[in-house]
This record gives structure tokens, sequence and C-alpha cells, in this order.
């Protein structure tokens, strides 16, 4: 996968020039301090390719800002898995020797890690032991979240809270994440970098090729869910949904996702969706690998609606991705959806599969109101879920530490 | 009477804010712990739930009200009571505290004639409470005069409108905005002071707020023009 490195003024002719001017402004603030981030790896997954992306734009504003790695082995990544699926609310069972090497694992990262930033963020529960250094070293500790803690196992959260209560503040992706803790809690929503493979402008033959090589027909309408094969985005209720719709309209359906083959249960689900389908001539069911990052902002792009159809949600970020493309999304009121989709405003909330067919005919029939919604999609990502308003974020989470309950700081 | 050309010797310097979104934990399932929460909420509670919107739903067409109205008119779907707390005129209150109070008593009195207080939303719907801490920044813009002031209108982000506009009256507990604030009293601009204040910003998007704010002085200055010309 390209990942291509923007510089902060290549945001500009995006978000504005007064914006980029406020980032140095905030950036000003926290000359002289140091932030190390830490995490659990250097390459794939969300956190990765954030951090990616961030690090290097909080160096450009001039902070002095690090990243490093937590070394575990092949078991230990296996408990922390399994700590994750736990968090997701699946029902997990850890034994003790899985708990000891955890705690082991953090213990000796922390003994040898050279943890010297003035504030150190860390992400995710993998790393989260080091605060244990805290009492020998000072500094700020944060600890940030990029999991739906809505509904997390007891047992896990329980183990987990002891940890975060220690650090200074914590952050979370959405608000259905907030828990009840001594310490508080931020929120920072996720964001999508605009100019990514996956969310920059694409030339019309470059989505009209990957039109002709899936054989989806251009002149048509195009419906398309963009997720992996799994229970929670509802894959069935789509096509249901997609079925009453065709009776009236003539229209295609894109169900497009990747991560099926390692993931028995998408396995599962995948072969569910195809009986639903069966064959169907106008429903494509599209196994994208990974690195199909050009192939799903083409989809997107050609899209006349997109769903998310999701039945639980982490924050959601395809649907912001479809809204910066200025498509009307039809989503689920789950998760972090409802954070970016004001309904009837810059989108559609439904909860049912018929509600989901309804909302459909009303976008393919009245595409003014389509064409409204999905303006008013794309300027509300422009202010609240781009890469820089993270940017923003962050800086000010910094200069937060410095400020505890204060409701107004003048800087 | 003012006069474009007329420099102040204190000039406006024009500041910027951020906010940072604290989540409180505390959420609403109906409408009875809606307004037990609001009760209890402090002051950055309220002012997030009736101003964040102000800029995170920046839309090209009307933006929805206040978080408690959006909530209750979408997801409690009580959509008179809706309709009564996004019409509350924000504008004519300067205290926190007195928006409050207008909140409350709007919930009070639809319970009173039969909103279900009770009712619960689907799980995952929940109004969640957060509040706001505000990071003031000065910015490099400042204005002497009027033909400056606006330039500096068209050049700042819009955040720092916003903070001119909004904060200020909340900070100054009256009717005056740090502008009109301005303009009249180092400038002796008393007509345009009073355009100023007429302005309700609660009801246009920033930039239309921008664009407002820049005609009214673009106005005054060509007024000043013709006068001159006049005088020639």
């Amino acid at each position: 996968m390209r990942i291509y490195v923007a510089k902060l003024r290549d945001y500009e002719p995006i978000v504005g020039s007064d914006i980029i001017d406020e980032l140095e402004l905030c950036a000003s603030k926290l000359s002289g301090v140091s932030i190390q981030n830490i995490n659990s790896t250097a390459v794939g997954g969300g956190v990765a390719e954030i951090l990616m992306r961030m690090v290097p734009l909080l160096q450009e504003l001039g902070i002095n800002t690090c990243w490093d790695v937590i070394k575990g082995g092949e078991k230990y990544f296996e408990v922390t898995k399994k700590m994750h699926n736990s968090l997701h609310g699946q029902e997990v069972h850890f034994t003790k020797d899985e708990i000891d090497l955890f705690i082991q694992t953090n213990e000796m990262n922390a003994a040898q890690m050279d943890l010297r930033g003035d504030i150190i963020f860390i992400h995710d529960p993998q790393p989260i032991g080091l605060i244990s250094r805290k009492k020998d070293l000072g500094h700020k500790w944060i600890w940030r979240c990029h999991i739906d803690f809505s509904n997390p196992d007891p047992f896990t959260w329980n183990f987990l809270k002891d940890y975060i209560e220690q650090y200074d503040v914590s952050v979370f992706s959405a608000p259905s994440f907030a828990r009840d803790l001594t310490i508080p809690q931020v929120l920072i929503s996720p964001s999508i970098d605009p100019l990514s493979d996956k969310n920059s402008e694409l030339a019309q033959d470059v989505i009209d090729g990957v039109l002709e090589r899936f054989n989806i027909d251009r002149n048509r309408p195009i419906v398309t869910q963009i997720s992996r094969f799994d229970y929670l985005k509802d894959p069935v209720g789509v096509v249901k949904a997609f079925r009453q719709v065709r009776k009236y309209i003539d229209c295609q359906l894109v169900l497009a996702g990747g991560g099926a083959s390692d993931d028995p249960e998408g396995m599962k689900v995948l072969a569910e969706v195809q009986e639903e389908v069966n064959n169907d001539p106008d429903i494509f069911l599209l196994l994208l690998p990974p690195a199909s990052d050009i192939e799903i902002n083409a989809l997107q792009r050609a899209s006349t609606v997109i769903l998310q159809k999701s039945l639980r949600e982490g924050f959601g970020l395809t649907v912001a991705e479809a809204l910066w493309k200025a498509k009307p999304v039809i989503a689920g009121a789950v998760g972090g959806i409802p954070l970016q989709i004001a309904h009837k405003y810059s989108g559609l909330l439904t909860h049912t599969i018929e509600g989901t067919a309804f909302a459909l005919k009303q976008l393919l029939q009245n595409s003014e109101y389509a064409r409204k919604l999905g303006e008013n999609g794309r300027e509300r990502v422009k202010k609240n879920f781009l890469i820089t308003r993270h940017l923003r974020d962050y800086m000010l989470l910094f200069l937060s530490l410095n400020h505890k309950g204060e409701d107004i700081v003048y800087l | 009477m003012g006069n474009m050309s007329l420099v102040s010797n204190a000039p406006f310097h024009f500041y910027t804010r951020q906010n940072l979104t604290y989540l409180t934990g505390r959420k609403a399932r109906n409408l009875q712990e809606l307004l037990d929460g609001i009760r209890e909420a402090p002051s950055a509670t309220i002012y997030h739930h009736t101003h964040h919107y102000l800029q995170q739903h920046e839309f090209l067409s009307p933006e929805p009200a206040n978080d408690f109205a959006y909530w209750i008119s979408n997801v409690l779907q009580d959509d008179v009571l809706g309709e009564r707390v996004a019409s509350i005129d924000l504008r004519q209150y300067f205290r926190l505290h007195d928006i409050k109070s207008k909140i409350i008593t709007v919930i009070e009195e639809s319970i009173q004639k039969g909103s279900d207080p009770t009712r619960n939303v689907p799980a995952g719907e929940e109004f969640h409470f957060m509040r706001s801490q505000t990071f003031v920044f000065p910015t490099k813009y400042f204005a002497h005069n009027l033909v400056k002031f606006k330039e500096c209108l068209q050049q700042v982000s819009i955040f720092s409108i916003y903070y001119h506009m909004f904060e200020s009256r909340l900070r100054l507990q009256q009717e005056q905005c740090d502008f009109s604030f301005w303009v009249h009293n180092a400038l002796g601009e008393e007509e345009l002071a009073r355009a100023i204040i007429k302005l309700d910003p609660y009801t246009r998007t920033l930039e239309n707020l921008r664009l407002a704010l820049v005609r009214l002085v673009e106005r005054r200055l060509n007024e000043d023009i013709r006068g001159e010309a006049q005088r020639l």
C-alpha cells in the first residue's frame, strides 16, 4: 500500500489557510514540549496508520514528537487479541497464565523502554501497563482508546480500569464509549485523510475502469455498502432492503469488503449473503484484497447512494469517507454514526430493513434532496472529521494537561 | 459620527478559540433523565450543548438547533417539545445559567402538559452529556480603523468570528459583542454598532455571519466615500 505522507500546507486548498494558521498558533503554545507515542505495532492496523500520518504533521508543526513500539511475543499478542475481542463485548475467559503474561510483558517493556517524553501518549490496551513507571518518572500520561468500548466484558474492563485510572486523562472516540472513571475522559473522534488513496479525488477514467473491471453498469443507479462481511454490518439486511426497492426502481447493489478469507465467521456470513443474493445479476459481492483503497474510493464515487446499515458500530469511518465524497448516506443510528450524520440534514438514520428501503426509495427518486444531503455531509466532514481537526484536538489535549478543571484557558 | 479614516488608539485585537470536548459519562434515556441531567449540569455542559453545534453543524442549508432540541425531536420524537426547545431565543440570554433555567422551564411545562417523561429511547440512542473546555488564543490580526477591520474579518478563521460574536456576549454578560463594543467605543460608530447588535448569529452559519459583518462594514465605508465625494 502506498502511503503518501502529506505536508501540512497540502491541506490548505481543502480546509482553508485560516485553519492551517490556527494549527500553527496552537502548536506555538507547545514549543519545548515533547510527545512520545507508544503502541503495539509499527505497521498494519488503524492506530499505526493514524500515527504514520499524525507524527510527521506534529513534527512539521515544530512539536518534538516521536513514536515507539512495545515488544511482545506471539503469545502475548494472542492474549491482547482476546482482550480486544472481549472489549467488543465477546465473552472470553482468560487463564491466570494469560493475565500473568500480559502483566510481565508490560513490566518488561516498562523496564527496558526509554520513556522520555514530557507527555507519554499510550494507544490502546496492549502497552497500558507502562503507566507503572509514572511514580518514578513523573511526566504526563494519556491513554487513548481506539476501540469500541460501549459494551466491554466486565472482567476485562475491571482489569484495565485499574491501569486507566492511574493516567492523567483518557481519550475515547464516541460518546457511547464513555465509562465511569475517576479521571477525565476526552472525546476525540477519529478522522479521514482527504489526501489518502481512499479519499483523494479520482479521474473519471479511473472510476470507469473500476466499474468496468467488476462489470457494474454505470448508467443505472448504484447502491453501495463498503464493509467487511460481518453480522454486525447486516449485509443480509442490506440485500433485503435493496430487493424491496428494486421492485420499483431499476438499480444495482454493490457489497464490497475484505478480510473474509482468514476470518471463519466472515466466511460464514459471506456464504449466507451469497445464498440470499442467489446469483442475482444486479447484486455485486466484491471480496477485495487488502490495499484496495483506490477501488473502494472509485466504488464510493460511482455510487448513487451509500449504505452503512450497521447493527453495532465502533466509529464507522466508512460513513465519513462516503460523506466526504458528497454522497447521500443511509446508515444505522449506532456507535459513532449519529456523530457524523444529523438525521435529514447530512444523511438519513434508520433502524430497520423496511426503514432503510423506504429511505433508499426516497433518495433514488429525489435526486435534488439526495444531492443536498450529500453536500451537507461533505461540509460536516470537512469541519469535523478530517485529519486537521484530529491534529488540533490532539494539540488541545496536550495543552489541557496543564489546565485541569479550567473551563476557559487564556493562552 | 465616525469616519473610516478615524484611527483608534485602542486597536481591535482578534482572538480565536478552540474547544476540547469532555465526556461526563452521564446519559439520559428519557425526558425525565434529560431534565435531571440539565438541572445538575455545570455551565460548561450547558454551553457545550447549546453552542457547539454552531461550529460542528456548519451546513450549507439551515441547521438543527441545540443538541437538546435535536435529541428531543429526532430521537425522543417529541416534535412539539423539540420545536419549543429549538426556538428558545438564545440571543436574549447573556448568562448560561439563564439559558439553563429557560430550557428546564420549557421541559417542565411540557411534562405538565402531557409529554411522557419516562418513555425510553432505543438502546444506543441515549443523550450523552458532555462539556467543553475552551482555549483562547491571540491571533496576528489587529485593526486600527474600519478598513483594516473589514480586511481582518475576511481573513480570520470562523472560530475567531465565533469568539467575538458569541462568547463575548456571555463573557461581557450584555447585548454588546466585542465587535459592536469596539466600533462604538473606539471609533464612535454608533449606527454600525447597532446594526451589528441586531444580527442574530444563532440562525446563520458562521460563514454567512462573516459575510453579513463584512457587508455592514462595507456599507458604512461606502457611505463615507459618498459623503467625501459630495463634499468635494
